[in-house]
């Protein structure tokens, strides 16, 4: 079996995540009759700058406008809020659990996938996708479906002669609540960032190969060595790209969120959720102020990303 | 070939990390979407008609597909531009300008939401739109009569069905530009100069030639703008006005049916939706694999 080009391994994520996809040095169009008219260029420059402007530059503006109406002092006060923190911290919890999960899943997945050869692949491929293609709200309703108490979870737990009685007795006494609890808004954001770390990881470790690894491994390093040593310095920057844009997804996602929280103020708000709260009651600055925070982290995260796309593009300039 | 066969045997792992994998997989993302055809299963053939095809969930339906595509549209047309426009020409501030289409991956939803509400709301930034949209949509009901233009294009912005629109083109935004962008860093200048050394003139070298290169490209990022804009919640609801039967979105429809404990409607309606998804998802694949063969040759 011919290992397959990196290509064709790309599915609906390759957009969202991709650093191997994306170069950034641009073509000059050399001989004069590639180059369009100046006012060719002139008006598309425009139309695609004030086109931008108006759907990605405004709304950005409006965040910190909007959050700093009623001053500084208004400004932070709501985001010290007793409710604010606790949302904060949850965002936070949320985030430290579900990112480091999808590391380790993400690079045993890519593991697997790319530098062993077997039938099913592609299949595997798809279905770690999967989760990009579903609707947060859909995300959100599955686990309600499985975990909720009109879900297999409840009908477990209130069926008369169920199939394991020592679990269902185990279960009761634990009194784990996952709906509308912390631990459903970790499944969520778990479920919704699922494929990101895979899907960076794959197409980078299947251009690198596997006569490094091979090397280390004639030369008498044991398998956990090979990797700490070999593997992981070559996917380390592959590796954070995915982690920063799992970390945006995590801490901002709203939809799936939505569903499995209940909204119990103070103790299973995520950020995002406690905007909606604020907004709908109509504490616009207050929720612009928990709003440009998140704002910010987007900020920061796309700085992070051109970054590593930057370098990235230098390197592979350089290898060239 | 037998040597690389048995070179990648040679690595240690591969039962550790395929097993890992498939656990958390079939935990975390199969399990739980089988939930929902499972559920459905359950529920009687007309029990599920009914319950996908009242007139609310299909007036849902109308909306969401609708404006989706209308977004998804508007996006492949301007992201056309922007992609061109990124790959072909410099002007200052154009790294700052290709950070910034990736926003929309980036920021929450929510609040794009609430950002977006905010700018077309009447006492917004943009606000004074407000009323020569609804003065447009009034003239069109009196000039062409016969069709429902206050029912299919809103009477206002914000808190309508237009501003349903404007969420779902700002979070398709960055797809249709992602995908045309290394297609186009990657087009042969010689094809463009075989063209114009043949007499082609500037626009028929766009049309005849750069277009169709860039078609299968084009029609994945429209598809992939299309499908994600379909599943949208966060950023639509907050500026859709989520008037029953006239700017709900199926998304919203289903959260409705949960909080009133209809879990057999929410569920019905889910895979109708998934199933929607799982179409889209296969199409987008086909369109890769087209766009890729066609950009070998």
């Amino acid at each position: 079996m011919e290992p397959s080009p990196p290509q064709d391994l790309t599915g609906m994520a390759s957009i969202v995540t991709g650093l191997d996809s994306r170069a950034v040095a641009s073509r000059a169009a050399a001989s004069p009759v590639t180059q369009d008219s100046r006012w060719v260029r002139w008006t598309l420059t425009s139309l695609a700058l004030l086109f931008l402007a108006f759907f990605l530059v405004l709304p950005l503006i409006a965040v910190f406008a909007e959050a700093l109406r009623e001053g500084v002092r208004a400004y932070f006060a709501a985001l010290v809020e007793p409710d604010a923190l606790s949302a904060i911290r949850l965002t936070l919890l949320t985030a430290a659990i579900a990112v480091p999960a999808n590391v380790v899943f993400g690079v045993a997945a890519a593991w697997a996938i790319t530098k062993f050869s077997f039938r099913g692949k592609s299949i595997l491929i798809t279905l770690i996708d999967l989760p990009f293609a579903v609707s947060p709200v859909i995300s959100g309703l599955i686990y309600v479906l499985v975990f909720g108490l009109q879900g297999w979870m409840g009908q477990f737990l209130n069926a008369e002669h169920p199939w394991f009685p020592w679990l269902q007795t185990w279960l009761y006494d634990l009194d784990l609540r996952i709906i509308f609890a912390v631990p459903g808004i970790v499944l969520a954001t778990t479920f919704v960032t699922f494929p990101f770390v895979a899907r960076e990881l794959i197409p980078l470790m299947q251009a690198q190969g596997t006569d490094e690894e091979y090397a280390a491994i004639t030369l008498g390093a044991g398998g956990w060595k090979t990797f700490w040593r070999v593997t992981l310095p070559n996917i380390k920057w592959g590796l954070f790209y995915g982690v920063i844009l799992c970390n945006a997804r995590a801490m901002g996602e709203f939809g799936a969120v939505s569903v499995v929280s209940g909204h119990i103020r103070g103790e299973t708000n995520t950020m995002p959720l406690h905007v909606e709260i604020l907004y709908n009651e109509y504490q616009f600055s207050a929720a612009f102020a928990v709003a440009s925070l998140l704002t910010l982290l987007a900020m920061v995260t796309l700085v992070l990303k051109s970054f590593i796309e930057w370098r990235h593009a230098r390197l592979r300039y350089a290898e060239a | 070939m037998s040597v690389a066969a048995s070179r990648r045997s040679v690595l240690p792992g591969f039962g550790l990390s395929l097993g890992f994998t498939l656990t958390c997989l079939s935990l975390i993302v199969l399990i739980p979407l089988s939930a929902a055809f499972v559920r459905t299963a359950g529920m009687s053939w007309t029990e599920f008609v009914a319950a996908v095809t009242s007139p609310r969930v299909l007036a849902s339906y109308r909306l969401s597909f609708g404006a989706s595509f209308g977004a998804a549209l508007i996006n492949a047309f301007f992201g056309l531009i922007v992609a061109w426009v990124l790959v072909r020409y410099s002007f200052p501030g154009k790294r700052i300008v290709d950070a910034l289409v990736d926003l929309p991956f980036a920021l929450p939803t929510a609040v794009a939401g609430i950002a977006l509400s905010a700018i077309y709301a009447r006492n917004g930034w943009l606000g004074f739109l407000d009323p020569l949209w609804g003065s447009a949509v009034a003239w069109l009901d009196r000039t062409i009569p016969g069709i429902a233009w206050k029912e299919w294009l809103g009477v206002q912005i914000a808190f309508d069905r237009p501003g349903v629109f404007i969420a779902l083109t700002f979070i398709g935004l960055p797809f249709v530009v992602r995908t045309l962008q290394p297609v186009l860093e990657e087009l042969e200048p010689e094809l463009e100069e075989a063209s114009a050394s043949l007499g082609a003139t500037r626009w028929q070298t766009m049309v005849r030639v750069v277009i169709p290169e860039l078609t299968p490209a084009l029609m994945t990022g429209f598809s992939m703008a299309f499908a994600r804009a379909l599943g949208e919640y966060g950023s639509v609801v907050f500026i859709a006005g989520n008037r029953p039967m006239h700017s709900e979105i199926t998304p919203l429809l289903i959260i409705t049916k949960l909080e009133q404990y209809d879990y057999r409607g929410a569920t019905a309606i889910a895979t109708v939706m998934l199933t929607a998804s799982f179409l889209l998802l296969l199409l987008i694949n086909l369109l890769q694999k087209w766009s890729r063969r066609h950009h070998r040759i």
